[in-house]
């Protein structure tokens, strides 16, 4: 009797994937001050354009794909310092690492949160501002479209360079330098296909690249954070 | 197979005497052709018949343009030897590799700038290669900051190595995509002349530079390294022997 051992059956890593989405999501509701602020910053940046620049409908009209693109990637990197933070600090990320669920599916799951509390209202508040910066007729659609796939991307991505700054006390503007190289591949196609649709050309070309960064980041990004979490907690 | 050698890499102390022996020699054939191809570029080459003598700084610009990008993959190596096999020496040829890619990349772009002065008559060009160069040197810029911003050492190189790893899949993208957003864009037409075949009185010159420019990495990065070394095993046994340091004679040191 003394050499039997008993174990407890682990949950499957989709159940796991499941509870862990629904925890992350539930802890932003309770926060729901910090749940604005991404919003609020694209708002702001993007009412300093026309100060800063000129107010002229068909100037802001040939600078609005790009500007919404750009607001939009630096508002989901300003979000991104979070993604970890308060987990590293309460241990519960040392408790996640000790569990017996695959720690790809955790952090795809937390990054699948964190999307869909900031690049998901991001999306959906870009035809807004679109109208603030006179986006032409043909702009929105393809604005809405990109903004959904691209920053899917951007979160995943960004979650590599929370992870690997998680463990330093000021690591929001380093997360920035490191991460926005990476970023530039998913600007170039989601500002120009914007910009093509309003010109009148096909825009399936950069959706499908698009979509094939958002794939190789599905399969890759998670592996790149689990490994630099493993950094930060065992050093 | 024998795999001792791969082995022996690790230690720094073999790192170290190896090196000792090849570095003279290193020394002597970096400087010698990099003589002889600066002269040769400079004094003898042939002046472009449209650039003039401006030209010549592409002995400098495009060795340290190719040895930016070769840099970052000895550095991307090195990060995963270092985090595949915990090999310390790794990690501190990844640290020394970052410094002095940032450096040439660096040099690269100013002496592009310099050279797109007389040539296109601008500084700066939203060209697609400079565009990259220049990512790629945020990039360098990124693996170095992640380094200094750690205070422990472990950490520090595992991380920067992660990033460095992430940068490799992610290079060939950026590449491409800002290739592909240059001919979007259709700027005015740039045309760089050695674009086109480069006549074969300015091409060995350049190949000699080019070889010169890889042996003088190797050499700053060997340099670098052993410095590196010294700084860590600075307490250790054989660095005190080395100096001439009686090991038992503690108190004359304190």
């Amino acid at each position: 009797m003394s050499n039997t051992k008993f174990y407890l059956p682990a949950p499957s890593a989709a159940a796991g994937f499941v509870a862990m989405l629904k925890r992350d999501l539930l802890l932003s509701y309770r926060h729901k001050g910090e749940l604005a602020n991404p919003l609020i910053f694209f708002l702001m940046v993007v009412t300093m354009v026309p100060l800063g620049i000129s107010p002229d409908p068909q100037f802001l009209a040939s600078l609005a794909p790009g500007m919404i693109w750009v607001v939009a990637l630096l508002a989901s990197l300003l979000s991104m310092d979070v993604l970890f933070r308060s987990d590293f600090d309460d241990g519960s990320l040392e408790q996640l690492l000790i569990s017996p669920q695959p720690l790809y599916f955790m952090v795809l799951a937390k990054v699948l949160a964190h999307w869909m509390v900031t690049g998901l209202p991001l999306t959906l508040a870009a035809p807004l501002l679109g109208v603030m910066l006179a986006l032409p007729e043909g702009g929105y659609m393809p604005l809405c479209l990109t903004l959904l796939i691209g920053t899917a991307s951007l979160s995943l991505i960004g979650a590599v360079g929370a992870a690997l700054t998680v463990a330093l006390r000021k690591g929001g503007l380093l997360l920035s330098l490191i991460i926005m190289p990476l970023y530039i591949p998913i600007l170039i196609f989601g500002a120009s296909a914007v910009s093509n649709a309003i010109d009148g050309f096909a825009i399936m070309g950069q959706l499908a690249v698009l979509g094939a960064f958002a794939a190789v980041a599905i399969v890759l990004a998670p592996i790149a954070a689990a490994g630099a979490l493993r950094v930060a907690i065992n050093g | 197979m024998n795999w001792q050698w791969f082995h022996r890499l690790g230690s720094p102390r073999w790192f170290y005497q190896k090196t000792s022996v090849l570095l003279p020699w290193l020394t002597f054939f970096t400087l010698a052709i990099l003589l002889v191809g600066s002269v040769w570029g400079l004094a003898f080459a042939p002046a472009d018949f449209k650039q003039g003598n401006s030209y010549r700084i592409i002995f400098l610009h495009v060795p340290a343009a190719f040895l930016s990008l070769a840099g970052y993959y000895v550095m991307a190596i090195a990060g995963a030897v270092g985090l595949i096999w915990r090999m310390k020496l790794a990690f501190v040829v990844m640290r020394s590799a970052a410094i002095i890619g940032a450096a040439l990349t660096f040099l690269a772009l100013i002496s592009g700038a310099i050279w797109g002065k007389p040539t296109w008559g601008s500084w700066w060009v939203w060209d697609a290669r400079i565009t990259s160069m220049l990512v790629l040197f945020f990039l360098y810029l990124g693996v170095i900051a992640l380094q200094e911003a750690y205070q422990s050492e472990t950490t520090a190189n595992n991380t920067s190595a992660i990033l460095t790893l992430v940068g490799t899949v992610n290079i060939p993208i950026i590449y491409k995509s800002v290739d592909w957003w240059f001919t979007l864009h259709q700027p005015a037409t740039l045309k760089l002349t050695q674009a086109s075949t480069i006549h074969p009185s300015m091409l060995y010159p350049l190949l000699t530079m080019v070889v010169g420019f890889y042996l003088f990495y190797a050499l700053a990065l060997i340099l670098y390294t052993r410095a590196e070394i010294l700084k860590r095993e600075c307490r250790t046994k054989w660095v005190a022997e080395m100096c001439g340091v009686d090991v038992n004679n503690k108190t004359s040191r304190t």
